[in-house]
This record gives structure tokens, C-alpha cells and sequence, in this order.
């Protein structure tokens, strides 16, 4: 690599995955993945079940470990390195398809815990900018309720202030609407749609087709493990070239 | 014709026969024929047993009197109990001292109550009282020291030996159970084979032979000349035996979260420590409860067995009462008023567990 692409790696890139292979055991789940995530891009990551695309966006954040190849998260490598994971989980947030919210913490405390134990942030301070987040995905006045209490679709988008309290310059998204009642998933893509908006760096995984034409900049889709196709979402969408990506456009647009 | 509703039906009361007393005795006792046979059997039943039970105990007892000859009704003659009532709650402990044992059992209560209750809401203050000072302000108030009379724990005894037995073994229990827990679930394999290998050693051996072990091996293996005091080992055997369940119990808690708990906290940055700190062990040892308070109360009756390694706890108290002379054939009496006093902190501690879990149920369970 030379320097100059060196420098672009430091400053405009988000996420570098070189050559990453992850085995379960004997599984070889994925195979050679190459990926480049910049500054403010909005990645789509779709793809039969199966297909890995789950397990490559937990590597980014080393809830998986990978066995093979280089992922470097803002200019910080993933190594076995826990200060390293930890650094990088603190700027990478996740959004998780079952929302795992702290049951036993009311939504605001759910939302000021990491920064006031991660960040030292003062109490008031965290629980002003958890009010904002609420506020922003519209549900402050559900701050002092348990989880427990709320519908799925609030409970999302109360996941997602979570992970913003803690400032991301990254946000993971892990099929977030697939365990919602289809009445509630808008509203959480609603809230998702003005994330990106504001320039957030994204990888979702989804297989809302809606939300990758307005949102994505680039669309991904994975099979058996591997990258198969990449391409921008009119091209994607319209001009689909693998055959695997054909045929699963024609399953998952035929039933939408 | 296609039905269109364009107003809501009216709310009406429920019919009587679900609602009020008359519908909970209809639901719960007369709702069938067979239903009908078991509360009258049951209601005589009961009838039968307690007016007995009532009758011995209370009614026809013998309360006022200081000998056996004084007990001339049919009853229960409680008067032994009385006369003895000394020794069963302080053991040998010399009568002019006894008030250390009443303020010690006065500043666990209060400190029990600032930490349980509901309404002081701070538990920062009484938490590092009950558990940082009270050990050591209750050390030398029974044991002596600065300027207090030394009492030897051979003189200890009755129920103050039993709960100086059960609280400090409950007291090393939970704390030993839930960092073995942890570590027999922890990645390091040393860790955990450490602690695979302790919990199942121990849980391999009747508590019997635990306590047998400590009192009479132990002192084989010491150098000569030391030696630990007999209370202290049976202290230890009996926390490190109920650590090794406690810990079973605490890793059943554990399991039970959901994986993407530990994901969640790992994600937003957490630690190890604070992951098990704030997240995963507040709601393991909350679906723990009922189980952790069933150790405490197995543990509390185990106590009893220490009359193995000839300690003087309550039971053995009570049992070497009933043969002096004076008192012959009042064993009954004895072990009536043994398990009335065991019933009474057992039954207490049951019910604050019921207490505690429905005041920590936060409305999650879907």
C-alpha cells in the first residue's frame, strides 16, 4: 500500500476489512472478505439467512473473532488487544435484531449507563443527553418506564438512543425491524433514515429493500460466506449481475 | 350485507358469580361435587389437628412455676423451657456478659433493617456498616478484647451460637458462591478448572463429613502447638460448603440470561467487571432469589449438625436440658419449642424473599 493510500486509510476511512476468513469450528462461515466502509457511507447489507452477513458485522466490533485477514476499525486494528476492543466498541455502536435492552434498568438508565461507567460522564450531563436522544427518537416521555412495559418498535428506537448517547462515529445495525410487528417497523426505520441523514456512518443489515433504495449508498450482498455482489442501489436493484443475486431479488421482491 | 360497526359496545359489570367473596368461594371451594368433598375433608382435617395442636400447646399448658412439679395440667409444660430459657439462648456464656450478646443482636437489627427495608432509600451508609464494621464491632463484643472480658467461643452456645453460625457462613456464602460462579464460566481454563474442581469436591461430601474433616483432620495436618479454634473451623467448613452450592445456584442464575445481554454491555464499551457488575449479575441473582434464600434456610438448619463436632448450638442445648435429672421426660416440650424458634427465622426469611422479588419484578417477564 502506498503512503498516500496509507493517509486516506487514517482519515476517510472507516472501516478496512482485507482478506477476513472466520471459521466455527470446522465451518469456514467466512471466506475471504474485502470490504471498505468511508466516512459518512451507508452500507446495506442483505443476503439469504445463513449467509454470514450477521457474524461480519459482529466482527467489526469483536463480538465474533475473526481467525484470518485485517479489519481496522478508525484507524485501530482488531487485534486480541482488549484495551484496543474496548477503544473501538466505545466509537462503534450496535443496534441488535432482539434490541437487548437492560431489563432491569428504566429506558434512561438504560441510556446514561455505558456513558457514566465508559465515559465518566456526570450523571446530570449523561441524563441531559440521553433526554436528547429520546427526544430524538421520539419517546422521552417513556424515560422513566422498564422496558419491559414498551412495545417492540419503542423499545428499537430506544436501542438506538442508547447506542447514540455513547457520540458513535460508527453505527452497526443488525436486521433491526426483523423481530417487529409490520406496524411497527416504519417507525424504526423512520429514525433510521434521519440517522443517516445527519451523516452517520452505517452498516445495516436488513432485508428492507425500501430502506436501502432511499438510504444506501452501496448495497451488499452476501451468500454462503462470501461477498458476491456490490454495487449502488439503482445499479443493485435494477441491473442485478450474479445469478444468486437475481434469484434472491426475485424471492424477497415477489413477496414484498 | 357486509357489517359495519360504528359504535362501541357498552361496558358492563362483571355477573356476581366471578366477582367478590361469593365468587371466590365458588371458584375456590364449592365448584364441583368433588370440589365440595375435599373442603369438608379438609376443613375437618384441619379442625382435628390444630384444636390438638391448640390444646397442648396454649390451653391446657403449664406456663407459671419454676420445677417440673409445678406442671400439673395436660398440656405442655413450658415451665422447662422457662426455667432454662438462659442457657438455650446464650450457651455457657457468662451471665454477667450476656448484655454484649443483646447489643450485638441490637445493631444487626438495626443494621438488617436500614439495608432491607424499603423506605431508606440510601443503602450506601448501612450496607458498609452491616457488612464492614458490624464484623469487627461484633467480634470483640462476643469474643472481647479492648478492655471487654475474653469469653471463650467453648463457652458459646444455644441460639446465639446457631446464628453467629448461620450469619457469618450466609455472609461468606453469597460473595465465595457468585465469584466461583463466575469463574467456573470464565475463558481461562485454570480459573476454571480451580473452580469446577472445588465445587464438585465439596459438593461430593455430606456437610457432615465437611464438618468432621475440619474439626478432627484438620489439626493432623497443622504443626503441633497450632491450633484453630473449634467454632472458627466449623465456621469454615460450613461457609465453604454452602459457597459450593450457593455458587450451582448463582451459575443457574447466570444460564438463565440471554446472551445478547452480555453482547448489549459489551458493545456499548463495558468491561468484564462491569458487564457482571451492572448487567448480568443484578438480573441472575434476581431470578436467583428463591433458590439463594432456600440455601440460607437449608444452611440455617444445617447448623444443627455441628452437635457432631460438640458445639452447643440451640439444639444441642435444648437436647442436653432434657436430661437432667430435675427434668426428665420433657423432651417433646424441648423440641417443640427448637422448631417453633427455627420456623420462626426460616419462615421470616421466606417471606422477604417473597417480598424482594415482587418489589425487583420490573414487568419484564413476557
Amino acid at each position: 500500500m502506498s503512503e498516500a493510500a496509507m493517509n486516506k486509510s487514517e482519515s476517510d476511512v472507516a472501516i478496512q476489512i482485507n482478506g477476513m476468513h472466520k471459521w466455527y469450528g470446522e465451518f469456514h462461515v467466512l471466506r475471504d472478505i474485502n470490504l471498505s466502509v468511508e466516512r459518512g457511507e451507508k452500507i446495506v447489507v442483505c443476503g439469504p439467512s445463513g449467509s454470514g452477513k450477521s457474524t461480519m458485522i459482529r466482527c467489526i466490533n469483536r463480538l465474533e473473532e475473526h481467525q484470518q485477514g485485517q479489519i481496522i476499525v478508525d484507524g485501530i486494528e482488531l487485534t486480541n488487544d482488549v484495551k484496543k476492543i474496548d477503544e473501538i466498541r466505545r466509537e462503534v455502536g450496535m443496534v441488535f435484531q432482539h434490541f437487548n435492552l437492560f431489563p432491569h434498568l428504566t429506558v434512561l438508565e438504560n441510556c446514561t449507563l455505558a456513558p457514566i461507567w465508559v465515559r465518566k460522564v456526570p450523571k446530570e450531563e449523561a441524563e441531559a443527553t440521553a433526554m436528547k436522544f429520546l427526544e430524538r427518537v421520539k419517546i422521552p416521555e417513556q424515560a422513566l418506564k422498564y422496558p419491559g412495559q414498551l412495545s417492540g418498535g419503542q423499545q428499537q428506537r430506544v436501542a438506538i438512543a442508547r447506542s447514540l448517547c455513547m457520540n458513535p462515529r460508527i453505527m452497526l445495525f443488525d436486521e433491526p425491524t426483523s423481530a417487529l410487528d409490520p406496524e411497527m417497523i416504519s417507525e424504526v426505520l423512520d429514525t433510521m433514515i434521519s440517522l443517516a441523514e445527519e451523516g452517520m456512518t452505517m452498516v445495516c443489515v436488513t432485508h428492507e429493500m425500501g430502506f436501502a433504495k432511499t438510504v444506501a449508498d452501496r448495497v451488499i450482498f452476501m451468500d454462503q460466506g462470501e461477498i458476491i455482489e456490490e454495487a449502488p442501489p439503482e445499479e443493485f436493484f435494477d441491473n442485478p449481475q450474479s445469478e444468486r443475486t437475481k434469484l434472491f431479488l426475485s424471492q424477497i421482491l415477489h413477496n414484498g | 350485507m357486509a357489517i359495519v360497526k360504528t359504535e362501541r359496545h357498552p361496558e358492563l359489570p362483571p355477573p356476581t358469580s366471578e366477582t367478590g367473596v361469593i365468587g371466590w368461594l365458588y371458584h375456590n371451594l364449592f365448584s364441583s361435587p368433588l370440589n365440595i368433598i375435599l373442603t369438608i375433608i379438609s376443613v375437618y382435617v384441619v379442625w382435628v389437628s390444630m384444636s390438638t395442636l391448640i390444646n397442648y400447646t396454649i390451653i391446657d399448658a403449664n406456663f407459671v412455676g419454676t420445677s417440673k412439679e409445678d406442671c400439673t395440667g395436660a398440656g405442655a409444660c413450658w415451665v422447662f423451657i422457662k426455667a432454662r430459657f438462659g442457657q438455650n439462648m446464650y450457651g455457657f456464656y457468662p451471665e454477667g456478659e450476656r448484655w454484649r450478646i443483646n447489643v450485638g443482636y441490637v445493631l444487626g437489627a438495626i443494621g438488617l433493617f436500614l439495608v432491607l427495608s424499603d423506605t431508606i432509600k440510601s443503602k450506601k451508609w448501612p450496607a458498609i456498616f452491616l457488612f464492614g464494621a458490624y464484623p469487627v464491632i461484633c467480634y470483640f463484643l462476643f469474643y472481647g478484647g479492648l478492655g471487654l472480658e475474653i469469653v471463650e467461643t467453648s463457652q458459646w452456645g444455644g441460639l446465639f451460637l446457631t446464628l453467629v453460625l448461620a450469619s457469618v457462613s450466609i455472609f461468606v456464602a453469597l460473595p465465595l458462591g457468585i465469584v466461583l460462579a463466575l469463574g467456573r464460566r470464565s475463558d481461562m481454563p485454570v480459573v476454571r478448572m480451580i473452580c469446577v474442581g472445588f465445587i464438585e469436591l465439596i459438593r461430593g461430601v455430606p456437610l457432615i463429613t465437611v464438618l468432621f474433616m475440619a474439626s478432627v483432620m484438620l489439626p493432623l495436618f497443622l504443626p503441633e502447638g497450632q491450633n484453630f479454634d473449634k467454632v472458627v473451623r466449623a465456621l469454615v467448613g460450613m461457609s465453604l460448603f454452602s459457597a459450593a452450592y450457593m455458587a450451582e445456584v448463582v451459575r443457574g442464575g447466570l444460564q438463565a440470561i440471554p446472551k445478547g445481554q452480555l453482547e448489549a454491555a459489551k458493545s456499548l464499551g463495558l468491561g468484564y467487571w462491569q458487564s457482571m457488575g451492572l448487567i448480568i449479575l443484578p438480573q441472575a441473582l434476581k431470578i436467583s432469589i428463591p433458590s439463594i434464600v432456600n440455601t440460607f434456610i437449608g444452611l440455617f438448619k444445617d447448623t444443627t449438625l455441628v452437635l457432631i463436632i460438640g458445639l452447643l448450638d440451640l439444639l444441642s442445648v435444648v437436647k442436653a436440658g432434657t436430661t437432667d435429672k430435675n427434668w426428665l421426660g420433657l423432651a417433646t416440650e424441648g423440641y417443640v419449642f427448637v422448631a417453633a424458634v427455627f420456623w420462626v427465622f426460616c419462615f421470616g426469611m421466606s417471606r422477604y424473599s417473597i417480598w424482594l422479588e415482587n418489589k425487583l419484578h420490573t414487568g419484564h417477564k413476557r
